[in-house]
């Protein structure tokens, strides 16, 4: 039973904390659906635990707690830029720190779905004002007079008629003492000052000069470093090893075998841990290891692309939705298409390669790192060490990009382990190569799409998918179909289009696979907007003018108008290639033109990108605009510059020397347009990636008549 | 003893002469500004200067950059102050912001060498660094900025 006088409206209670004069958080019951607003007073007093999402010293220093991972998506502005609105503070006043992974605390922590601000932004905002409110009932009480003649701003409360004044700081002791009203006033859009401004952010002084402190750079006292030459083939046990001459090595100190937990599988290693990461980098290079990789298939990407292929063309797979009867339809109709679209595996690739700072004590367990899921981390070191839980700390550092790998468990589990053994706290560093060779890798897919045109109409729409899943790895039953199969592809299609059908092959290997930016939208984008616009050249209609006929709904009409709009998009002219798709993912939908031609040299060059993104409610435009900006560089790599193969159960790209990063005359032009609307926040971070391939090539096909169905493709060939 | 001249300041220190320098600048110097990204001059986050020149740290052995006079980002400007530090700021370059230490570095000797570079010469100079975020873009219009700054600065 959860103590009845805990609620929204009772939130606040006598504080008597010395140092913290007004604390607020947000307590999550494990009984109820909604989550709590709270004082620390009143949650010590009843023993629960809170989260401290927001403090007021009695100095008016405000602190707010960022419970996200900032990996270059911008919560460490974004977060405060959302309190400081609510509670009437200058953001230069407002100071930063991560949580520590706390589930119990912050409800989810992971830093995926795009979901740093769309998962909490309305218990920010109801919290800040939830403060504001007191501490102007608090300056009111003061002075006897209204409330309603009181206001707040930059940290002060100001009494209108007298221009009387008080900083937070005098006010938060009194403030905690009252219980805030039922209602509280949110501002409207057109009030803010801060959200929706393209403000700049507070960690760019920092990294600029090379303060930001990323996991590489944490250091502790009396730390070790660590490389572990793990299993190349991800799979094989280790046979054995012979360490005599990597123990030569001037500053290694212990070399020994160690298991990395990576789903359900293990990977064997054998780590050398050594007095500075040179030392134990040069110990790896003298050392001799024997795998034994019998027991488990050696893929090759020919064969995993050749059986891909076969299934799409034999099976049916299991039904992941299906909506009229698009295969009567397409039996009985003459004007189909029948295709195969193909993408391929991908590493992460983040510039900072894989690294965690572990130091296992016999009651304790503390981590830093460059961590995507603290509270999932904890979870996990907590279940395979036995230490409770609330002994494991886990610490966020800056993260030098992410892009979903850094959302898992295998890399902190193993430093742990490493740590236990020594006796010592250890930096695990991962060498590039180990961070391109050891995946988790994004899955290729292949997809089969069918359609059928009557009358200028889509009449059947059947896709099959055939790719690994990863709800498999994660406990998912075998006969269930990919939970993500319709990923990618715009909700309102499914209102006018009468006939369609997804289903998902069943398709395994042992190659573990994973999430990467945006998850299966990545892929699947490619495969269903590319078919749209075959569906619409087959129908012989403009491809921006058919989207708007099936995506009836109003934004995504209005959408549509602005693409429109921003690109000239009816203007165009011969000799250029005009490309558009259209997706969802995370609760946001982008689309994006593509502009190419070729130029004098005799290449088809990508002239312009136009993204226009409605992601609904939203913080900062500059932050979106950047994140759209890089969606659109990395979706730009994996279509036309690199991917994972594998040869004899091998990863064949080892470093940037072959596996190929974009560079800077690579980067196209990219204007960023965000739709203005009240709707739910959706995400960020992810959703300007699954559009831009699709848009691509559909710009290639417009200018020279081809239609790529394969990525990665060459720029140069087209 | 290998004497190492860093952001001008002497230090001698007992490491093997083949280390790479970004290992004893990061490891023995602790300034961790400086970043590991491929170990094989292919990405340029290790980027320093060694007599004003552009150098990977992570495959300059220390034996080389002994008694030379090496800068690292921790050294650019005293006050982040660069004309291409302001520009960063002004215009929120860095995402992850990894990446970024490397490409100032590679930056400030394009903007020495060149007080008005184009298009091009941007892409010639900064064609060894990677930025896995994408913020090329902006990198761009950044030192387009500095080069502004720096013109500015020099009418006064
Ligand atoms: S770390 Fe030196 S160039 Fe990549
Ligand atoms: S800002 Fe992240 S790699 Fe460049």
């Amino acid at each position: 039973m959860e103590p009845k006088e805990i609620s929204r409206r009772n939130f606040i209670r006598v504080s008597g904390l010395a140092s913290a004069a007004l604390c607020l958080g947000v307590y999550f019951p494990a009984s109820a659906k909604e989550e709590v607003i709270v004082s620390k007073a009143a949650a010590d007093a009843r023993g629960i635990e809170m989260n401290a999402w927001l403090q007021i010293d009695t100095d008016g220093k405000v602190t707010i707690t960022d419970h996200r991972a900032e990996m270059g998506q911008g919560s460490f502005q974004s977060v405060p830029q959302i309190v400081a609105e609510e509670l009437e503070v200058d953001l230069k006043d407002v100071n930063v720190i991560f949580a520590q992974g706390n589930p119990k605390k912050y409800g989810s922590q992971i830093t995926g779905g795009s979901s740093t601000i769309r998962g909490s932004y309305k218990q920010l905002l109801h919290l800040s004002a939830t403060a504001r409110t007191v501490l102007i009932m608090a300056a009111a009480n003061k002075w006897a007079v209204p409330v309603s003649e009181c206001y707040a701003e930059s940290g002060n409360v100001i009494h209108k008629p007298s221009g009387k004044k008080f900083h937070y700081g005098e006010l938060v002791v009194d403030a905690s003492k009252l219980e805030a009203p039922k209602e509280i006033q949110l501002k409207k859009i057109s009030e803010y000052k801060l959200i929706r401004k393209p403000l700049n952010r507070r960690d760019t002084p920092i990294k600029t000069n090379g303060e930001a402190i990323f996991g590489l750079d944490k250091r502790l006292p009396g730390m070790l470093y660590a490389v572990v030459e793990r299993n190349p083939r991800m799979r094989g046990t280790l046979k054995s090893f012979d360490s005599t001459a990597a123990l030569k090595v001037p500053g290694v100190k212990k070399v020994f075998k160690v298991q990395m937990k990576v789903y359900d599988t293990t990977r064997d290693g054998v780590v050398i841990v050594a007095t500075s990461t040179w030392a134990a980098m040069q110990g790896r290079k003298a050392l001799h290891v024997v795998w034994d990789d019998s027991g488990f298939e050696h893929v090759n990407t020919i064969d995993i692309v050749k059986r891909q292929e076969e299934l799409l063309k034999t099976s049916e797979g299991i039904s992941f939705k299906t909506q009229g009867d698009p295969d009567g339809v397409l039996k009985q109709s003459s004007n189909t298409i029948d295709v195969i679209y193909q993408t391929p595996y991908q590493a992460h690739s983040a510039m900072e390669p894989l690294n965690c700072i572990a130091h296992y004590q016999p009651d304790k367990i503390e981590v830093w790192g460059p961590i995507q899921a603290p509270d999932w981390i904890q979870g996990n070191l907590s279940d395979e060490f036995k230490i409770p839980k609330e002994n494991v700390v886990v610490n966020m550092t800056f993260l030098g990009g992410g892009f979903g790998r850094k959302a898992f468990l295998d890399y902190p589990y193993e430093a742990t382990l490493i740590s236990k053994e020594i006796g010592a706290p250890v930096q695990v560093v991962w060498s590039r190569e180990d961070d391109t060779t050891q995946g988790p890798f994004r899955p290729g897919i292949a997809y089969r799409c069918q359609g059928a045109i009557a009358n200028g109409e889509i009449s059947a729409i059947k896709f099959r998918v055939a790719g690994q899943n990863l709800d498999h790895w994660q406990g998912g039953k075998r006969d269930k179909p990919n939970s993500s199969t319709d990923e990618g592809f715009v909700k309102p299609y499914f209102n006018s289009i009468k006939n369609i059908s997804f289903s998902d092959i069943n398709f395994e290997l042992p190659i573990p696979p994973m999430w990467w930016r945006s998850v299966y939208a990545s892929t699947h984008g490619f495969g269903y907007e590319s078919f749209m616009n075959e569906m619409a050249a087959l129908a012989g209609k403009d491809q921006l003018d058919f989207r708007r006929e099936y995506l009836k709904d109003e934004r995504c009409q209005k959408l549509i108008d602005r693409m429109e709009e921003v690109s000239g998009w009816k203007s165009r002219k011969k000799n250029e290639g005009y490309g558009v798709a259209i997706t969802e993912c995370f609760n946001t939908t982008v689309g994006q033109i593509v502009k190419v031609s070729r130029h004098t040299d005799g290449k088809v060059k990508i002239d312009q990108v136009w993204a226009v993104m409605d992601c609904g409610w939203y913080v900062n435009p500059d932050i979106i605009r950047a994140q759209v900006e890089g969606s659109v560089l990395m979706a730009l790599g994996a279509a036309t510059i690199h991917e994972i193969t594998f040869k004899d159960g091998l990863p064949e790209q080892r470093n940037f020397y072959n596996y190929l990063m974009p560079r800077m005359s690579d980067m196209p032009p990219v204007e960023v347009h965000i739709m203005e609307n009240t709707a739910d926040a959706g995400g960020v971070g992810e959703p300007g990636l699954p559009p831009f391939s699709p848009a691509l090539t559909d710009a290639i096909y417009d200018l020279t008549g081809n239609r790529i169905r394969k990525l990665p493709f060459d720029m140069n060939k087209v | 003893m290998i004497s190492l001249n860093v952001n001008g300041k002497q230090h001698q220190i007992d490491a093997d002469p083949n280390m790479p320098l970004l290992w004893a600048i990061r490891d023995i110097l602790g300034l961790t500004g400086t970043k590991y990204g491929c170990g094989a001059a292919q990405c340029g986050a290790c980027t320093v200067h060694m007599n004003g020149e552009a150098v990977r740290s992570c495959v300059t052995k220390l034996n080389r950059a002994a008694g030379q006079q090496i800068v690292t980002i921790e050294g650019l400007s005293a006050n982040n102050n660069h004309p291409l530090q302001l520009a960063w700021n002004e215009l929120n370059v860095p995402q992850c912001g990894y990446c970024q230490s490397g490409q100032l570095m590679s930056a400030a000797v394009l903007l020495r060498e060149n007080l008005n570079p184009t298009d091009q010469d941007i892409d010639d100079a900064m064609s060894g660094n990677i930025c896995r975020c994408g913020t090329y873009q902006r990198i761009r219009a950044a030192i387009h900025k500095a080069a502004h700054i720096q013109q500015e600065a020099a009418k006064i």
